[in-house]
């Protein structure tokens, strides 16, 4: 067994990694970037390196430099977590030639999974079924066009090297299928340097069910499926496992084919075989297809271990190690039932934009896991993947983990961002999910009701107001002699002023009128009710306040001093969205542009944003390059004042 | 020494006395309400449907939130002007504003466009004075049209009319006391002088307005056409002209910005008392409804009023077997050491030498005095004029007139005659002067007067052989009892700023707590007493 290991990412993984690490005895060493200098991950570990920059390929991509972390530290293994260097089989070499070991599978492994196509073909000849479909070298558009005839519409087209839905484009018609192939080629060039797509059927009811293997090399076992329907523009937001309405004779079916799967390329460590499942009739032991397979531990591996009561973690350093497989396939059984909710700094009203912000409060409940690796204080930063936390819950049958997870998501307390909270527990409250009708299209065809945001309680409002307010305390707070001030207070939702009037009559009494409605906020003992109502958990924080009812409401207190900066910028100024990197700038000063036209394209996560011209009219000056990281509302392009260009 | 209370709150008496006294509140309850809805619901939604802020709101937005707000002649011009100046057209009161105490004045645009009536005058030089004697920084809400026309004899041309407000801003401004303005709308003629002469001025966009002479008389005067807001708005001020130096968007912006401008006085409160930790008193205030006989001809013991004031219900009595009839002795209110003078009948020579020992012992030890008043006069009769009583009673009027402490009157019942000079009356320049419901104030009780006219009367008839019958006299001095009944009464007297305002008993700790604490905002400098008639 090594004595020391070194953990090659961040956040909640790394901090995951580490727990079992110690746990086993191990001694941990921490990598991080500028960004990183205070994360809990460099908290929770025995030493910690600093390794470069904020952005990911100054530091947490610097296999080189990480290398060379473990030799100097002594770590014998390196876990790479998951993303970054975790499938890059350079790096794997390179960790073999420095004489370390790497926690997961082989160089040639990765490789022989990397490239889907070519893992296709060799899924195909080790008798797994995969989808139909064009996985060929000729990357021509005629070519493609016509295989995609071949196969059938709906198509997709995706990435050769891609993955997580980047360079990925549905086609519906032929008539779109030019300008889908020429913006995924595009997408994909920018993000991996390789232009080159596949071409595959589109199963109209998918189900993504993947599963779970664990191989020493030679042979291995799988650890059932985990259900991964429930997605957003491809992005997991809700796994489970096991999978609703599998069969035995179709889980034996997809076990068997995915440890031919893991044993036909001499797997070591964890891996997921992913299959797409029609779902249209039911689950039937011919209607699965070999997607790919990730060769390394899944962001949704913790409901496997709460089903199966693994500590995957611990397997893969075992194995790594030296050790034989854990266990042999007739030992591992299904308890219960889990679901595991990823907590995104996400603007969901604004589509799901990507969020950052200061955590002034973070709080899960007690009874269920929480893998995170961000406290309160802690800051979600541009520069890496927004996720707050993974919310696992576990249960004896799938409806009592479902309302376990729901009364988790209702307890979780977050502020000083925006979050998908409310989507996930509309999610976990939403109807055809609880029969367990799962499919990949359940999000975006019940879009609208599952981000509709629910109505503001009055209560809640109230609270808000008298939380941003900041009314003193004292005996003779309110007082008047004769009737009770009205101090007027707007607070905004999104796009929406709330107008908030607070009679404040006495220290312990003050009634909050609200359009359409009036609170009465009464003080008993030291707590407030509001309407009789116990107040619920409040954060206020500058400019901001978040009550913890219904996933959390929070307000931006509109501070009439900020308006004078914010008036007069009009539509001539083009603000970043959002926190990101300008990946081009297609207009120069001196330019006419017409309302619009595009100039700029942002790089956000794992999105591209084009800023349009809002207006007609002449760039007076481009404030940002190309490359420049910059902040949600910072100023990229600034047109000139129509009273300009008339004189 | 704690006060033990006799009141029996289940007796009859007790909730007789209550109800007489809420019947006495309602009345007042009722006017205030009339003075702070301003010029009424229309002119009210006019006002609201320019964007602006009503004065009251204006206020309560300037203030720290929550922050207590002592209002100044709550109902001032009451029933004058044929009811067309409610609240005197302009609220004043002393508020915490980025943690300072202020005073704030307030134009009422909904009562004839802010118009300066007479009252109005009156009340905007009280708030003056009482900031110029208290050192508060003055923070004026200006939308206000000027004098008004048609009362210009009673507000343009005397000393104390309104020329003295700009005369009183420069002298403040000379003391260090900061002026600052806000023009939330018109600020004509004269008015546009309180904006330029005040220190900081803020002027709302499109909104507020600085001219000596408006469009309507520029166009008489030298046929110019021109608008309000290129002849004086805030662009052409805050950028051309300089009158103005913030310009605002709207009003809760130029509260903010005046917010933040007494952020940056950099002034703190002088060291002037010792301060205890603050205690509620061990009786509740509220019981003081029922423990004051409604009737103010009943005698009670002040003692019961001092238990539900004070921190604690503590009260060190000074020489307490000694001209009883005048209360002395130590306290605390809210943590403010005060020495407290206070009537428990008529003031006899004893009784007034004794208050002014206990006057010059406070003085000495720099000590705010509060005067709880309720007085029917100085005893009269052979015995008490052969005795000296004028000398001695003098002795007390030249204490309280010439102490250099901060001075608090209250006025819980009668005050009547030279009763009123001994116990700090109006004209002592106490820093404030608040006065209960059920109080009353004249040269001598009304049946008295009567009775002083009527016997003049009754001695001329008589010496002329005729005769008066007990009917015809009765009906010769209802007149005159009806006249004082109601020039005593506080709303009358309330309405003419002969006070500060009325207030509500049960805020009698409260009010004089706020009071204190604005009051030591100066420094309290050295005594020099005049001479004292041995």
């Amino acid at each position: 067994m090594f004595d020391k290991i070194l953990i090659a990412n961040r956040g909640e993984i790394a901090c995951r990694v580490m727990e079992t690490a110690r746990a086993m005895g191990l001694r941990t060493v921490a990598v991080y970037s500028d960004a990183d200098r205070d994360a809990r991950h460099v908290a929770l570990a025995d030493e910690a390196v600093h390794i470069g920059g904020p952005a990911p390929a100054d530091s947490y991509l610097r296999g080189d430099t990480i290398i060379r972390a473990a030799l100097q530290t002594g770590a014998a293994a390196i876990h790479p977590g998951y993303g970054f260097l975790s499938e890059n089989p350079d790096f794997v070499d390179a960790i073999d030639a420095a004489g370390l070991t790497f926690i997961g599978p082989s160089a040639d492994a990765i490789r022989k999974m990397g490239l889907k196509d070519a893992a296709k073909a060799l899924m195909d000849k080790a008798g797994v079924p995969v989808v139909p479909g064009y996985h060929g070298a000729n990357q021509d558009p005629e070519h493609l066009s016509g295989a995609a005839d071949a196969i059938g519409y709906p198509v997709l087209i995706k990435a050769v090297a891609g993955g997580g839905g980047k360079g990925m484009r549905l086609v519906e018609r032929p008539a779109d299928f030019a300008d889908a192939l020429t913006s995924a080629m595009g997408e994909a060039r920018t993000a991996f340097g390789n232009p080159d797509v596949l071409i595959e059927k589109y199963i109209q009811q998918p189900r993504h069910i993947e599963v779970q293997v664990f191989g020493d090399g030679e042979r291995a076992v799988h650890l059932f499926e985990r259900d991964c329907s429930l997605q957003r523009r491809h992005q997991k937001v809700i796994e489970e496992a096991p999978a609703p309405g599998m069969t035995g004779e179709m889980r034996a079916a997809m076990g068997a084919a995915a440890v031919r799967a893991a044993e036909a390329i001499g797997y070591k460590g964890a891996g997921t075989v992913e299959f797409i499942v029609d779902g249209s009739d039911g689950l039937r032991a011919d209607g699965f297809w070999f997607m790919e397979m990730n060769t390394r531990l899944q962001v949704e591996h913790p409901v496997t271990e709460a089903i199966t009561g693994v500590d995957l973690v611990e397997w893969q350093i075992r194995v790594a190690s030296g050790e034989p497989l854990p266990a042999a396939q007739r030992d591992l059984a299904i308890t219960g039932h889990a679901f595991e909710a990823r907590l995104y700094a996400e603007d969901v009203p604004a589509g799901f934009l990507p969020a950052t912000g200061t955590l002034s409060h973070l709080a899960f409940p007690a009874d269920a896991r929480a893998d995170s690796g961000v406290r309160t204080g802690d800051a979600i930063s541009p520069f890496y993947d927004p996720m707050i936390a993974k919310l696992i819950v576990h249960g004896p049958t799938r409806a009592v983990a479902l309302r376990k997870l729901a009364r988790a998501l209702r307890g979780t307390r977050v502020a000083g961002t925006v979050t998908n909270l409310a989507f996930l527990g509309a999610l976990a409250d939403h109807a055809g999910f609880a029969t367990g009708e799962v499919d990949t299209g359940l999000i975006a065809r019940d879009l609208d009701a599952l981000t509709a945001q629910p109505a503001l309680r009055p209560e809640t409002v109230a609270q808000a107001a008298l939380e941003a307010a900041g009314i003193g305390a004292g005996p003779l707070t309110g007082f008047t002699l004769w009737q009770p001030l009205n101090r007027a207070l707007v607070l905004r939702q999104g796009e929406e002023d709330l107008p908030v009037t607070l009679r404040v009559q006495g220290p312990d009494r003050v009634e909050i009128v609200l359009s359409g409605a009036t609170v009465l906020a009464e003080r008993r003992g030291q707590a407030w009710v509001f309407d009789g109502k116990p107040a619920a958990t409040a954060q206020v924080e500058p400019g901001r306040v978040t009550v913890f009812a219904d996933y959390g409401r929070s307000f931006d207190i509109i501070d009439p001093l900020a308006r004078a900066a914010a008036a007069g910028m009009g539509d001539a100024v083009t603000l970043a969205p959002m926190p990101g990197r300008v990946v081009s700038v297609h207009v120069a000063a001196g330019q006419t542009v017409a309302a619009g036209d595009r100039l700029a394209v942002l790089e956000a996560m794992k999105m591209e944003h084009t800023m349009l011209a809002a207006r007609d009219g002449v760039i007076a000056e481009v404030l940002v390059g190309e490359g420049d990281q910059v902040e949600a509302g910072a100023p990229l392009i600034r047109l000139e004042d129509a009273m300009e260009e008339t004189a | 020494m704690k006060l033990q209370s006799q009141a029996l709150p289940s007796s009859a008496q007790f909730q007789q006395n209550r109800t007489g006294h809420l019947e006495a509140l309602r009345i007042v309850q009722e006017a205030a309400e009339m003075a702070a809805a301003g010029g009424g619901q229309k002119s009210r939604d006019r006002h609201l449907s320019r964007g602006k802020m009503l004065p009251r709101e204006r206020v309560a937005n300037l203030l720290d939130p929550g922050a207590p707000f002592l209002e100044i002649g709550a109902t001032a011009a009451h029933g004058l002007y044929d009811g067309a100046a409610p609240c005197a057209g302009v609220i004043a009161g002393i508020g915490r504003v980025s943690g300072h105490e202020c005073m704030i004045l307030c134009n009422d645009a909904t009562v004839k466009g802010g118009t300066y009536y007479p009252m109005t005058v009156k009340k905007h030089l009280r708030a003056q004075e009482i900031a110029e004697a208290n050192n508060l920084p003055c923070i004026y809400l200006v939308d206000s049209g000027g004098a008004n026309l048609p009362q210009q004899d009673e507000v343009f041309p005397d000393r104390d009319h309104f020329g003295r407000i700009f005369f009183n801003q420069a002298n403040m401004s000379a003391k260090g006391i900061p002026q600052i303005a806000v023009v939330m709308g018109s600020c004509t003629a004269g008015g546009a002088y309180v904006p330029a002469m005040s220190d900081v001025t803020i002027i709302v966009k499109e909104q507020g307005t600085i001219f000596l002479a408006g469009p309507p008389l520029v166009k008489a005067a030298t046929g110019e056409v021109v608008s309000a807001e290129d002849l004086g708005g805030g662009d052409v001020h805050t950028r051309l002209s300089g009158v103005a130096d913030y310009l605002a968007e709207d009003d809760a912006h130029a509260l903010a910005l005046a917010r933040r401008a007494v952020s940056h006085l950099n002034r703190r409160k002088p060291e002037t008392v010792d301060w205890a930790s603050p205690e509620e008193p061990a009786y509740d205030p509220d019981e003081i409804l029922g423990v004051v006989p409604a009737d103010l001809r009943t005698p009670y013991d002040i003692r019961e009023v001092i238990a539900r004031v004070v921190d604690g219900s503590r009260f060190d009595e000074f020489k307490p077997r000694f001209g009883e009839t005048l209360v002395t002795g130590f306290a605390h209110v809210r943590g403010c050491p005060v020495g407290i003078v206070a009537n428990n009948g008529v003031l006899f020579s004893e009784a007034a030498v004794k208050g002014a020992h206990f006057v010059e012992l406070c003085s000495q030890r720099r000590i705010p005095l509060v005067f709880l008043q309720n007085i029917t006069g100085f005893m009269v009769g052979r015995k008490y004029e052969n005795e000296g009583i004028a000398r001695h009673g003098a002795k007390m009027v030249t204490a309280v007139a010439t102490t250099s402490v901060p001075k608090i009157t209250m006025l819980v019942g009668g005050s009547f005659g030279a009763g009123n000079y001994g116990m700090a009356g109006r004209a002592y320049s106490p820093r404030f002067l608040w006065t209960w419901p059920n109080s009353r104030i004249s040269v001598m009780g009304g049946e008295q007067a009567a009775g002083v006219l009527a016997t003049v009367k009754r001695d001329g008839i008589e010496r002329a052989g005729g005769e008066w019958s007990a009917e015809d006299e009765a009906e010769f001095k209802r007149p005159t009892i009806e006249m004082f009944e109601e020039q005593s009464h506080p709303l009358y007297a309330s309405a003419r700023l002969w006070d500060d305002g009325i207030i509500d008993p049960r805020k009698t700790r409260d009010v004089l707590g706020l009071s204190l604490s604005a009051a030591l905002n100066a420094p309290i400098p050295e005594t020099r007493f005049g001479v004292f008639r041995m």
